[in-house]
């Protein structure tokens, strides 16, 4: 065999392992992807919306109490984590530059960004529910806010970096001071963007489970009350799913085919606008 | 009243990001402080300890972090090569019209919270493994597989992106000596993009360590170290998970949090590693 025909012919079965893990791997993903349609097709009802948690065994049960436990827990962190994010990238990209300050904390908030959720889920136990004495629907706000602020202020300072320096100084000419500049011409330019990291950060933190055991809990009916414990979809979903009862591992799957589907929209939401303002 | 508010705007963003700082410094104090009961009775013996008893006061942290490893690394060696598989496919095999949609439902994959992924393993992968190797299927074997199906797309993508910053010309360049399309991506793509690939597998490296909830439904938190794969067994994530909320002694939580705080010291050196070493960010100008 000569050395061309060698190389053919490594070459070809390179290619073709290569074409097999890629038909294994996005395989692997769209069987789940499939299960959890059909399972959560199968287990979708007008009571999962209405109705409450169930003791097993009852027809009318659903999951009321974890969607709207849900979106309370996640709106909260939003409303606390959102602003905060955006400010701290703010002071990043226009004020901190490439300061040793700015880059340490870029680099810390980096590492925070990977970092394992059920970490901060301890230390929100320690510093809120231990001293309240009880879980609460704010100990699990608290300790998402903690996990979107490095996501938001990631994406805010990347998006505000972009915003060309031509129309800061165009704003500084004609007289206005800094804050101004900031939020009145870099804040318009680059709108989509931090819109962006906003619902990323939210679609990131909603799927969050780890955090939640021990500090929102859980609560098998309607609550909504931030100071008591309160369900939430992901908590429902691992406390369903591990329960041998059937009824109850249907609703998880619901849970899981519902929370699955808010996220997907949100992230491709989040990349039609980028998409969108690429096309500008 | 301009100034004055100009000034607000600023101490009030560099009071956002310096809280950054301060909220992982307070972590670390906190888990540190609350872990001082158990340090102080365990000492070192807390990690290479393997008795975990909580009736008898007893914790030894050595079959949790064993666990943490195993699985990881179970995880590692079975999701690097698909990775890569995936990615020179992306990047380099696949036609382009099957480029985007490939690549955006991997990265849209990448965004499926985890606690699906450990469903989906306890329902379906769970019996799989059982049929397969025999035990009761809740094992070590379950979780690093689960665990590396969780990981793969978010390596695949930035496995993918680190293949792609190769400079088209370097490429066309090494195609117009008459390389094949391996020789290409052996000698070409791959070194020009190693750094970016190694970090990227590190990175996983990291998430996967602390990952909770894929793992969680199919380790069965069994504090017992077994060179059996298809044995249950337990890392730091699952035991924290399934005792958190059962501890009823001082020390019991104590022990808890000492184990909190070494997957975060354990995490952030690896997460550390990966952005220092091999993914020194570069600012897009």
């Amino acid at each position: 065999m000569t050395h061309t025909q060698k190389r053919i012919i490594t070459n070809r079965i390179v290619m073709l392992l290569s074409t097999l893990s890629a038909i294994a791997g996005i395989g692997f993903l769209f069987w789940i992807l499939s299960i959890l349609v059909m399972n959560g097709v199968d287990a979708l009802s007008w009571d999962i919306f209405t109705q409450e948690g169930a003791p097993p065994g009852y027809e009318e049960s659903g999951l009321k109490h974890a969607l709207i436990g849900q979106l309370m827990i996640v709106g909260v962190a939003t409303i606390f984590g959102v602003p905060i994010g955006i400010l701290a990238g703010t002071y990043l990209s226009e004020y901190a530059g490439k300061s040793k300050l700015g880059e340490t904390i870029r680099d810390i908030s980096d590492i925070m960004m990977s970092a394992p959720s059920i970490v901060i889920g301890a230390f929100v136990y320690a510093i809120v529910v231990a001293p309240m004495g009880h879980f609460s629907g704010w100990a699990g706000s608290i300790a998402l806010t903690i996990i979107m602020i490095p996501i938001i202020l990631r994406t805010t300072d990347d998006m505000l970096h972009l915003v060309s320096s031509t129309l800061r100084e165009a704003a500084y000419a004609l007289g206005a001071p800094k804050y101004k500049v900031i939020t009145q011409v870099v804040y318009r330019g680059a709108k989509t963007g931090i819109l962006t990291g906003v619902l990323l950060g939210v679609a990131r933190v909603a799927g969050e489970t780890a955090p939640l055991l021990f500090t929102s809990f859980n609560d098998n009916f309607l609550n909504t009350d931030m100071r008591e414990p309160m369900a939430s979809l992901t908590v429902t979903m691992y406390n369903y799913a591990t329960s041998p009862y059937e009824d109850w591992q249907k609703l998880g799957w619901a849970a899981a085919f519902i929370l699955s589907m808010f996220i997907l929209s949100l992230n491709i939401l989040g990349r039609l606008f980028l998409l969108k303002k690429k096309g500008n | 009243m301009r100034i004055l508010i100009d000034k607000l705007f600023l101490h009030l963003s560099k009071l956002a990001a310096v809280a950054i700082l301060l909220l992982v410094a307070w972590i670390f104090t906190v888990l540190f402080l609350n872990s001082i009961d158990s340090m102080e009775v365990f000492g070192l013996d807390f990690i290479t300890e393997s008795k975990w008893a909580p009736n008898l006061e007893k914790f030894g942290a050595l079959p949790a972090v064993y666990g943490s490893v195993v699985s990881t690394f179970l995880a590692m060696l079975f999701a690097v090569p698909l990775a890569i598989g995936v990615a020179i496919f992306l990047s380099e095999l696949a036609p382009s019209r099957l480029k985007a949609p490939v690549g955006v439902s991997i990265e849209l994959l990448a965004a499926i919270p985890s606690v699906i992924y450990g469903m989906w393993g306890l329902f379906y992968f769970v019996p799989i493994v059982r049929e397969v190797f025999g035990g009761i299927g809740i094992s070590m074997l379950t979780a690093g597989i689960v665990l590396s199906i969780m990981i793969l797309p978010f390596m695949a993508a930035v496995t993918r992106d680190a293949m792609n910053t190769t400079p088209d010309i370097l490429k066309e360049s090494a195609y117009a000596l008459g390389g094949t399309k391996w020789d290409v991506i052996k000698d070409i793509v791959i070194p020009y993009a190693k750094a970016g690939i190694i970090g990227s597998f590190i990175l996983a490296l990291g998430r996967a360590i602390g990952e909770t909830m894929a793992v969680t439904f199919v380790m069965g938190n069994v504090h017992k170290i077994s060179l059996d794969l298809t044995a249950p067994a337990t890392s730091i994530p699952v035991t924290l998970a399934n005792e958190f909320t059962e501890a009823d002694t001082e020390l019991y939580y104590s022990s808890l949090f000492e184990l909190s705080l070494l997957l975060l010291v354990i995490s952030f050196t690896i997460i550390s590693i990966a952005k220092f070493y091999f993914l020194r960010r570069k600012r897009i100008a």
